[in-house]
């Protein structure tokens, strides 16, 4: 057994600095790199792909991200975990071996995929069974959205990715797992913990957290003393030294830019945190009041004392529906009287709108440069501001009546208030709004699969 | 006295859902039980007050010298749903720092503010 493993995180999100998983090969060294492609919505816009074509609805910049690290990644005996399949696993799987391939890799590596969390098909027949699938936060049940659902997942945990690396996997791609389980999948897979080694699996399920936003624990967004986080433009990307025991130490690369402090990784610890007593994954429930911080030594920082429960019955479902149309348009307005001329202009505009009997579901005004981050709690502006930007929005199920909304901004140049300018990207689009529906479901009722393949 | 939230704590927002998350945490250790002390959920409600809709729930980390702020109903819907520029929350963590909260002298000395 190994007693140190190091499990670096090659990106925040999907559409994250581009080079950063090279670099994190590159520079120094890794044993897993972990990839997290899905957000909350990525999944609906993968199935509508998948719609128009068959071989599409994964992640496609995985495929030449692999061809650029796949032989580092051989040479190095470097394992990737990533949920780049979206709903499209084995498409996904097959792109990458047809590189492995092309780089003359056949019979070097295999790669697992893991499947069994798409229940699209199932939702009927679920519903059938009395399994209602209630939103999480409004408590609504699934059938009143069920003519509009495009796509739906089950939340998979680490423990189907392990047994894709205990089958001896080096590439193992899922469809809609956690991030966590991204990064728990290979401390379980080096070092053995048990599946009820509740304390262990929350530690992995922490350090999974920490590093899944990428560098937003190692200096970036970093509130605590900002200026002074050093050389961003280069910034390392966090990695996780696990070790057995279950404690493990956030560190990046050597030379790199950006910093892992203590008070990085406590504003990363904090964020999207619901009750901190209760971070529920599929693997286990994970106590953040148990977490505890030490320095190791510069841009390393010791994590231990994390405590763990048993797992819940239930996964967490991630359902997409279509849920109307929404248009944002912006105009900005300058001095002198900047602001004045932003809400004469959002007036004239509303009036417009109200005489063309538009309905809309909202209709939001912000000024940027006023209030768009902190509301009223920005109080009263300088009456000499040198501009504002007015930003308009509007939602509704009527999509004529948001076009036609799209229509109404750019007259305001020649019919509104004077000083106005920043209309060069013409009107605004209509986007279709797909909305995400969280859902709890029995375990019982998913069986994921894994599979490997030759490359 | 009367001391900006900013001088004594530093913050990281997010959201799931309609729901915006503020973690608070102490820049230093001693100054955790001030905020335990004064920035209340009740607070934190009225401080938010014509943005959060909802209720506020706070949660203690004193591991961390943090304190964790739901607030529920904060972002005109959330996700794709928000019109707003902030449709994630992210900015709520500075908006919190705006706060002023009551401290000793004694406090403030030791604070320098």
């Amino acid at each position: 057994m190994k007693t140190k493993i190091r499990i670096a995180a090659g990106q925040g999100f999907w559409g994250d600095l581009p080079d950063a998983p090279v670099r994190q090969v590159e520079e120094g060294p890794i044993d897993y790199l972990m990839l997290d492609y899905l957000a909350e919505v990525t999944m609906s816009i993968m199935q509508k792909q998948k719609a128009r074509d068959p071989k599409a609805g994964y992640a496609r910049d995985f495929v030449p991200l692999m061809k650029r690290i796949l032989p580092a990644c051989v040479e190095r005996d470097i394992k990737v975990t990533a949920n780049a399949g979206g709903v499209n696993v084995e498409g996904c799987a097959a792109a990458v071996r047809d590189v492995a391939r092309e780089l003359d890799l056949s019979g070097k590596l295999k790669i697992g995929i893991v499947t069994g969390d798409d229940i699209l098909d199932q939702i009927d027949e679920l519903l059938a069974r009395g399994i209602e699938l209630r939103n999480m936060e409004t408590d609504e049940p699934l059938a009143t959205v069920r003519d509009r659902i495009q796509s739906a997942n089950v939340y998979l945990g680490a423990a189907p990715i392990v047994e894709a690396l205990n089958k001896g996997a080096r590439i193992v791609i899922t469809g809609r797992a956690t991030d966590t389980g991204l990064t728990l999948a290979p401390m379980i897979h080096e070092f053995g913990w048990a599946a009820d080694d509740w304390n262990r699996l929350a530690a992995g399920t922490i350090a999974g957290h920490i590093i899944e936003c990428g560098a937003q624990c190692s200096g970036g967004n970093c509130q605590y003393e900002w200026q002074s986080v050093p050389n961003l433009a280069n910034v390392g990307f966090p990695i996780v030294e696990a070790t057995p025991d279950g404690t493990f130490v956030i560190t990046k690369h050597e030379g790199t830019g950006g910093w892992v402090i203590i008070p990085s990784i406590k504003e990363q610890l904090v964020y999207e945190m619901g009750d901190p007593h209760e971070y529920i994954t599929p693997d286990c429930v994970a106590d953040f009041t148990t977490v505890r911080l030490e320095y190791e030594g510069r841009d390393r920082v010791r994590v231990f004392g994390i405590e763990g429960r048993p797992a819940t019955d239930s996964f967490k479902v991630s359902i997409s529906y279509s849920a109307g149309y929404k248009a944002v348009g912006t105009l900005v307005y300058s001095w002198p009287d900047a602001y004045d001329k932003a809400q004469a202009a959002d007036r004239i505009l509303r009036g417009r709108l109200d005489r063309l009997g538009l309905k809309f579901d909202q209709i939001l005004t912000e000024f940027v440069g006023v209030n768009a981050t902190h509301g009223p709690l920005a109080g009263l502006p300088s009456p000499d501001l040198p501009e504002v930007q007015l930003r308009v929005g509007v939602r509704g199920n009527d999509r004529n009546a948001i076009e036609r909304f799209t229509k109404e901004l750019a007259p305001l140049i020649l019919t509104g208030p004077p000083g106005v300018t920043g209309f060069a990207g013409g009107r605004p689009k209509v986007e279709e709004i797909v909305a995400y529906w969280p859902a709890l479901m029995p375990k019982q009722e998913i069986v994921p699969r894994v599979d490997l393949i030759d490359a | 006295m009367k001391v900006k939230l900013i001088k004594l704590a530093h913050a990281r927002s997010g959201d799931k859902g309609d729901t915006a998350n503020v973690g608070l945490i102490a820049l230093r250790e001693e100054s955790y039980s001030i905020l335990v002390r004064e920035v209340t959920a009740a607070r934190v409600k009225e401080h938010f007050k014509g943005i959060c809709k909802g209720e506020v729930e706070r949660f203690e980390l004193p591991n961390l010298g943090a304190l964790n702020f739901l607030l529920h109903g904060s972002l005109g819907g959330g996700g794709t749903l928000s019109l707003m520029t902030d449709a994630q929350g992210k900015t709520f963590s500075t908006a919190l720092l705006r706060m002023e909260i009551d401290v000793t002298d004694d406090e403030a000395m030791k604070l320098g503010a």
